[in-house]
């Protein structure tokens, strides 16, 4: 029995594999739709994320089965003292499958430590969101065709992003990937995944605050969201939130085949007049997580289909 | 200064100077009955001086602890008077219950009954992470 905790835990094979299953089904949708009947999916969201979950149940309605679970803490038995072990022994007895987000970075770990059905981490925390990175990765697969030979850009809050930081380390295993990191100072790659993964692997990578400068060289960007609360000051933020928003006069320069992703939701990060060009694929990005959630259970379930 | 040898037991030797209390400390030694010897600033050739501690009995020593405070330091045998074995301690490779993680995010910081894991992920530098969030030790 096998569950996703980090992106890590999956060999590049296993992703390439996963990738596969997910366009299959997006091109034959029908060959899938029961075949997770009589199965249960149990969300359990220990903090609100209603697109995560909303994602994980779509994908398995469309898979034939069934969700059950609860939306945020006060709703389960969390909020009466229960600690994650028991959630997961108790819910592995209704469901055949768990999907867990927990603002306790490690709760699907220690879910997946006493659990008896697969558990996907559904994020946790600032720490892990794979299938976020596993919807990253489709999303460039489809539109590049490949996971090698390209120039990403990441922009915008690199420092507390934890789909930055998990995306960088997935790609980190595919030949030939630049990385293009464009942030203000505050908000730079902290030194550690710089060292402990960029470094480490030979990643070839640059350092600019400028946006703008670098957008002819991409062939993706991965724009985030700079938060408010990470500044000290208001005039500062203002500041350095609108040197990094994209809009359609900026692209003027950059690739006619440049992908644009989003994790989402994006605030003012980037100009809804990007929205109608073709370059733009965070809406088209959502709906790959569906997909890709859908490869994954039927990973995690040992369902194949011929 | 004239300690006297031991019998049957075991001689933590070559501990980094100032670390024999630590040692005592976290290894329990003081719920032993028996007799335990702390030999601080000893003169040592290699390292200029070194603490010892010797243990009058024979004591389970965590290999665990011993390693992550003071890889150096080796534990000599005793068996009727003569060194039987001298073994060396090494950084481990994990570390069940030796620290706590201090991230205030972890899962660890609210349930206190999980058992603190931590991995040897750089060896080099001497760095450990907790299983759970990946922080630093």
């Amino acid at each position: 029995m096998r569950s996703l905790i980090s992106i890590l835990d999956l060999s590049v094979e296993e992703i390439a594999e996963l990738l596969e299953v997910a366009e299959d089904i997006i091109a034959n949708p029908k060959k899938y739709s029961e075949i997770c009947h009589g199965k249960k999916l149990a969300t359990l969201f220990f903090e609100p994320s209603t697109r995560t979950r909303l994602s994980f149940e779509a994908a398995m309605m469309e898979l034939g089965g069934n969700c059950l679970g609860f939306s945020e803490a006060q709703s389960s038995s969390a909020s009466k003292g229960e600690t994650v072990a028991d959630t997961t022994r108790v819910v592995s007895c209704y469901a055949d499958i768990i999907a867990m987000r927990h603002p306790k970075e490690g709760a699907p770990l220690v879910a997946s430590m006493y659990s008896t059905v697969p558990v996907i981490n559904a994020g946790d925390g600032g720490h892990n969101h794979p299938t976020q990175t596993l919807t990253d990765l489709l999303t460039i697969k489809r539109k590049k065709g490949k996971l090698t030979d390209f120039t990403i850009g990441f922009c915008g809050d690199l420092k507390f992003g934890r789909t930055v930081h998990s995306l960088i380390q997935a790609l980190s295993r595919y030949e030939n990937v630049k990385v293009v990191l464009i942030s203000p100072d505050e908000l730079k790659l902290p030194s550690y995944i710089k060292k402990d993964v960029l470094q480490k692997n030979n990643i070839e990578y640059v350092q600019t605050d400028n946006l703008e400068k670098v957008l002819p060289e991409l062939d993706v960007l991965y724009m985030t969201r700079v938060q408010k609360e990470r500044f000290l000051s208001e005039e500062e933020y203002i500041r350095l939130r609108d040197s990094y928003i994209l809009t359609k006069a900026k692209l003027k320069n950059a690739k006619e085949d440049l992908s644009i992703l989003h994790p989402l939701p994006r605030v003012n990060e980037i100009s809804t007049d990007v929205d109608s060009d073709s370059r733009a694929c965070y809406f088209e990005q959502v709906l790959n997580g569906k997909y890709v959630r859908m490869a994954l259970i039927l990973k995690l379930l040992e369902i194949t289909v011929d | 200064m004239h300690i006297d040898s031991i019998k049957e037991g075991i001689v933590l030797d070559h501990i980094t100077a100032g670390n024999a209390m630590k040692i005592y400390n976290l290894l329990g030694l003081d719920k032993l009955e028996c007799t335990v010897a702390i030999i601080k600033n000893v003169p040592s050739k290699k390292v200029g001086k070194k603490d010892i501690i010797k243990i009058d009995s024979n004591f389970d020593v965590n290999l665990e602890i011993l390693g992550y405070v003071d890889p150096g330091t080796t534990i000599d045998i005793i068996h009727d008077s003569k060194l039987v074995e001298k073994k060396h301690v090494d950084l481990p490779d994990t570390l069940h219950g030796v620290i706590k993680c201090k991230n205030p995010r972890c899962i660890t910081s609210v349930e206190s009954n999980l058992e603190q894991v931590f991995t040897l992920t750089d060896r080099d530098n001497k760095v450990y992470r907790c299983i759970y969030c990946e922080a630093k030790a």
